[in-house]
């Protein structure tokens, strides 16, 4: 199995912050493995009235020429964000639930830092608003205790909001919010699913699905 | 004089498809709507939940429907932009005469006009040819209330034997396959039996991109710890996370299935007392299979023999499991075949009227189980009555009150119907809700008989590229401005209801059908005032029929959130799994396993044609694409057919990823990019049906039908393959460019 090491560093100790707040129990959760590419979350964020016409989910084909995987990506809301450390003009907040906003309006300078800095490449500047928005999941749904619009229509549920109890009785997988990026330890508020725990295996081939190896038999000489 | 008045540019200029990018009233009109209306998505057969933000009388944007049993809120894509439709500067919001000296091509008339000239037109063509000669195509984006409606209508306003309707080239072949096996033409189950499912064996169904919702129901089998196994010729997104994939060569299903029915047999992974106490006709289909070796399997399929041994011993040894199939499987001109075989293997193993288990399709169109049933097929009658059956004309005369007489008997199917146009034997049409020229197969064939028509009229709210050949244009209704009910993929019956009028002189489809009805001097046959009436007509009509919606009321629906036929009584509960105590609903109340011996599809490759072509769609466009690509932002996501293909055979071809390839068959020749992906099979194309012109695929398709069902065979014709250019020569046309526009315009 090739491994990936978990790198050695520093590990900060986060902030205390209320689990609760806003969310309530509730929690985002990511399961690329569930990802169809098939863009609902895109063009209902789309919809929402303070990002008019954007999206602010990425939705990417990993290698179109061998798979027909994709990967879904929303704001991880960072326990301490990146985007805002690097923030020249102090325009990018924190709400007391862990929540990380778009950049404030009247304080944005479009500099781009937070696009560069964000370990999960998140944050975009938009030239025609001349600003720096982003996923703020859907605040204006979660606080008045409304599911975020793209976990709402996700057909396969790969994006998924609920309790960890709803979780624990309906799905599989282990929850991940804790990550290296080099030396940098990065906590996040919204949880991805990884098969188990531990080290990621990107290079390990089909595993449990041999017929990815070669999905028309050709090697076999049957296709 | 059914010839597009102008060139097709031309027309595609004046009337689209041209692209709707925001709502009405800008980005922020849904911030604070008028109303929200809860209804059902106009797309395809899953029928969402969704609630309509309606402000000014426009429909502006969308809230996901939590509380609807069905998704949850959950929606694909097209569900999130329908409302796009709304608003569009392409709607018909005036009837339309055909007019060549117009720079437009068509005239703007009265309503007077157009309905007078109209049914002038269809009492001269009758006169002068008969009854039968003027013909009626439709649709099942309509709601149960016009399916039934146009039933009656083209039976006793026009007197044709010759209605027939779209979902002809949908579930018209697991329709028959169900009806004469299972003796009922619905899912075997509610979907809510999927993840009670062991094994779930999807066949010939792209479920992530065309019944996108049914995903999440997968998944939860999946978490259980269900196995997937999935069979198709490329690796579709759900096809990826397969535990099996059997990647068959496109038109060799019923040979797949036979050879896992012989590896149950040779294996006795059968259930022999449901065989004995709920089956007849196993030894025959036994028999049919036996020379049907894995070895046989592989050499036909191109799958695997040990891939078939698993899929059959997964199968056949769990305790519940769920086959899926749908057109994959059925576009065949053994499509009934097809759904016999998947039939037999869930006989063979019990797998029936069990939570958890099932064989059944995943019907494609939005109304797609509601609209097969209520007389709206040229051999149906309501209930789904046979058209030629005594009996069934006795009652059905009885609930209209006509003589029996009046009723005529069957008529010819969809492209039956356009192929007697072309031999002059139809001279006059009325559709509605139905775009042949995109989705009939063999393009140039369509619109040569199109060309040969006396008269042409359409009811349509776009002026899809059918119309182009009209001489009558009558402005039509959308989804949302009328009310009634659909029956869903799970065969729950749903209210849809309005949020808006139609704009402009537009009108409620129905409204338009019942004015022509009287002024045929037909009236009496329909004295409705409501949809709710022409439902509860519907009702007793259906009574006592196999698809009985007697006990199914508005109210009901409303406040059941959904009630499943058979429904014969307004007490009883609905029947949301059928075939429980392996009860069929067949005369003797068994399920019969039907023969079946492999054979080929009507064309094969060989050395001028050496490539199979397969078809099918994406997620972000519907069909004809009459709707979504008036979408911008679902255009967007994939803007233009593109040709699947893999790099074994691209390479042999000189063919690199994005180069323009020519895809030539016996009927006709289109270019297009290429996409180079390992997910299909290497002897294999795949091209996207939703375009019209010279980007549609059905330029290239076949017009040959099954015997039975008369669907045509969409997903297998025999093509050649060469590098027409390099990437970037221009194919997007100019309007897919608009994409580009600053957002929140």
């Amino acid at each position: 199995m090739t491994a990936v090491p978990v790198s050695i560093g520093v590990k900060r100790t986060p902030a205390t912050r209320p689990i609760a707040g806003a969310l309530g129990n509730s929690m985002f959760v990511i399961d690329q493995s569930r990802c169809i590419g098939c863009r609902a979350c895109v063009q209902a964020c789309e919809e929402c009235g303070t990002h008019r016409g954007n999206s602010m989910i990425h939705v990417d084909e990993v290698d179109r020429f061998q798979s027909t995987q994709t990967t879904v990506m929303v704001c991880m809301h960072c326990e301490d964000p990146t985007c805002a450390e690097v923030c020249p003009a102090d325009a990018i907040k924190q709400n007391e639930d862990g929540i990380v906003q778009s950049s404030l309006k009247p304080r944005c300078i479009g500099c781009s830092n937070c696009v560069l800095a964000c370990p999960f490449g998140v944050p975009k500047y938009l030239s025609a608003f001349d600003q720096m928005m982003k996923c703020d999941m859907c605040y204006d749904r979660t606080s008045v205790g409304q599911k975020p619009m793209c976990a709402s229509v996700c057909p396969s549920q790969a994006l998924w909001f609920g309790t960890p109890e709803e979780f624990e009785a309906t799905r599989t997988g282990t929850l991940v919010n804790e990550w290296w990026f080099g030396n940098q330890y990065v906590s996040t508020k919204v949880r991805t699913v990884a098969d188990e725990p531990g080290p990621v295996d990107v290079l390990g081939g089909a595993g449990e699905r041999p017929w990815q190896d070669d999905p028309f038999g050709i090697e076999e000489g049957v296709a | 004089m059914a010839t597009p008045p102008i060139t097709e540019e031309e027309l595609v200029a004046r009337y689209g498809p041209h692209l709707n990018q925001a709502p009405a009233g800008g980005w922020d009109a849904g911030i604070d709507a008028d109303r929200e209306v809860k209804t059902h998505c106009c797309f395809c057969g899953q029928q969402c939940g969704i609630i309509l933000k309606v402000k000014d009388d426009q429909v502006v944007g969308f809230e996901p429907w939590y509380e609807f049993p069905f998704n949850e809120g959950k929606l694909c894509p097209k569900g999130v932009k329908r409302y796009l439709q709304n608003a569009h500067p392409d709607r018909l919001l005036e009837p339309l005469e055909r007019d060549p000296s117009s720079p437009d091509g068509f005239r703007q008339v009265t309503w007077e006009h157009a309905l007078d000239r109209t049914v002038s037109e269809i009492q001269r063509i009758q006169q002068a040819y008969g009854k039968d000669s003027f013909a009626m195509l439709s649709g099942v984006s309509l709601d149960n209330e016009k399916s039934y409606l146009i039933g009656k209508f083209a039976r006793l306003a026009l007197g044709t034997a010759n209605l027939d309707y779209n979902g002809r080239l949908c579930m018209v072949s697991a329709g028959v396959a169900n009806k004469r096996a299972l003796g009922i033409d619905r899912a075997s189950n509610p979907w809510a039996d999927i993840p009670l499912a062991d094994v779930v064996f999807i066949a010939g169904a792209n479920v992530a991109e065309c019944a996108p919702i049914t995903t999440s129901y997968v998944w939860r089998a999946r978490d259980r710890g269900a196995k997937l196994i999935v069979a198709d010729p490329r690796v579709t997104p759900l096809a990826r996370t397969a535990d099996l994939f059997l990647g068959l060569r496109p038109g060799t299903d019923s040979a797949l299935f036979g050879t896992m029915l012989h590896v149950l047999v040779e294996r006795d992974w059968l259930d022999h007392d449901f065989i004995r106490d709920h089956t007849e006709g196993f030894e025959a289909a036994a028999q049919a299979v036996r020379e049907y070796t894995p070895k046989w399997g592989e050499t036909v399929t191109g799958v695997p023999a040990a891939r078939i041994e698993q899929a059959a011993e997964w199968w056949g040894t769990s305790a519940t499991g769920m086959l899926m199939h749908a057109r994959g499987i059925e576009h065949h001109t053994k499509g009934v075949e097809n759904v016999w075989a998947a039939i037999n293997l869930g006989l063979a193993t019990g797998k029936y009227g069990k939570p958890g288990c099932g064989v059944t399709t995943i019907t494609g169109q939005g109304n797609g189980q509601g609209g097969r049933e209520h007389g709206h097929k040229c051999d149906q009658l309501p209930g789904n009555r046979d058209i030629t059956n005594p009996e069934h004309r006795e009652y059905i005369a009885s609930v209209w009150g006509c003589d029996v007489d009046e009723i005529p008997g069957k008529g010819l199917t969809a492209e039956e119907i356009v192929e007697a146009i072309h031999r002059g034997e139809i001279k006059g049409l009325l559709s509605i809700c139905f775009n042949p020229v995109v989705s009939l197969p063999d393009t140039t064939f369509t619109k040569e008989a199109l060309d040969k028509l006396e008269f042409y009229a359409v009811i349509d709210f776009f002026l899809a590229e059918t119309a182009f050949h009209a001489d009558v244009v009558l402005p039509g209704s959308l989804h949302e401005e009328d009310e009634g009910t659909s029956t869903t993929v799970e065969g729950r019956v749903v209210k849809l209801n309005a949020s808006k009028p139609p704009p402009g002189n537009a009108r409620i489809d129905w409204h338009i059908l019942l004015d022509i009805a009287r002024r045929l001097g037909r009236g009496k046959y329909f004295d409705f005032e409501s949809a709710e009436d022409i439902f509860n007509e519907l009702r007793v009509a259906s009574k006592g029929g196999s698809a009985d919606y007697y006990g199914i009321t508005w109210d009901r629906i409303e406040s059941e959130l959904g009630v499943f036929w058979p429904c014969p009584s307004p007490d009883h509960p609905g029947t949301p799994r059928l075939f429980e105590g392996g009860r069929f609903y067949t005369e003797n109340g068994r399920g019969k396993f039907m023969p079946v011996s492999y054979r080929p599809p009507a064309e094969v490759v060989d050395d001028e044609y050496p490539v199979w072509l397969t078809t099918g769609r994406v997620i972000s466009q519907y069909l004809s694409g009459t709707q979504t690509r008036r979408i911008g932002p679902l255009v967007a996501q994939y803007p233009e057919p593109l040709c699947e293909i893999h790099p074994k055979l691209a390479a042999s071809l000189g063919i690199e990823d994005g180069d323009v390839v020519r895809v030539t068959s016996r009927r006709g020749s289109m270019t297009l990019p290429a996409k180079v992906v390992t997910t299909i099979r290497p002897d294999t194309v795949f091209i996207p049906y939703h375009w019209a012109g010279r980007r549609a695929a059905n330029q290239l398709t076949n017009r040959a039908l099954d015997p039975l069902s008369k669907i045509p065979e969409y997903k297998v014709s025999a093509v050649r393959v060469e590098r027409a250019g390099p990437a970037g020569t221009p194919v997007v046309d100019a309007r897919d460019m608009d994409l580009h526009t600053e957002p929140g315009t």
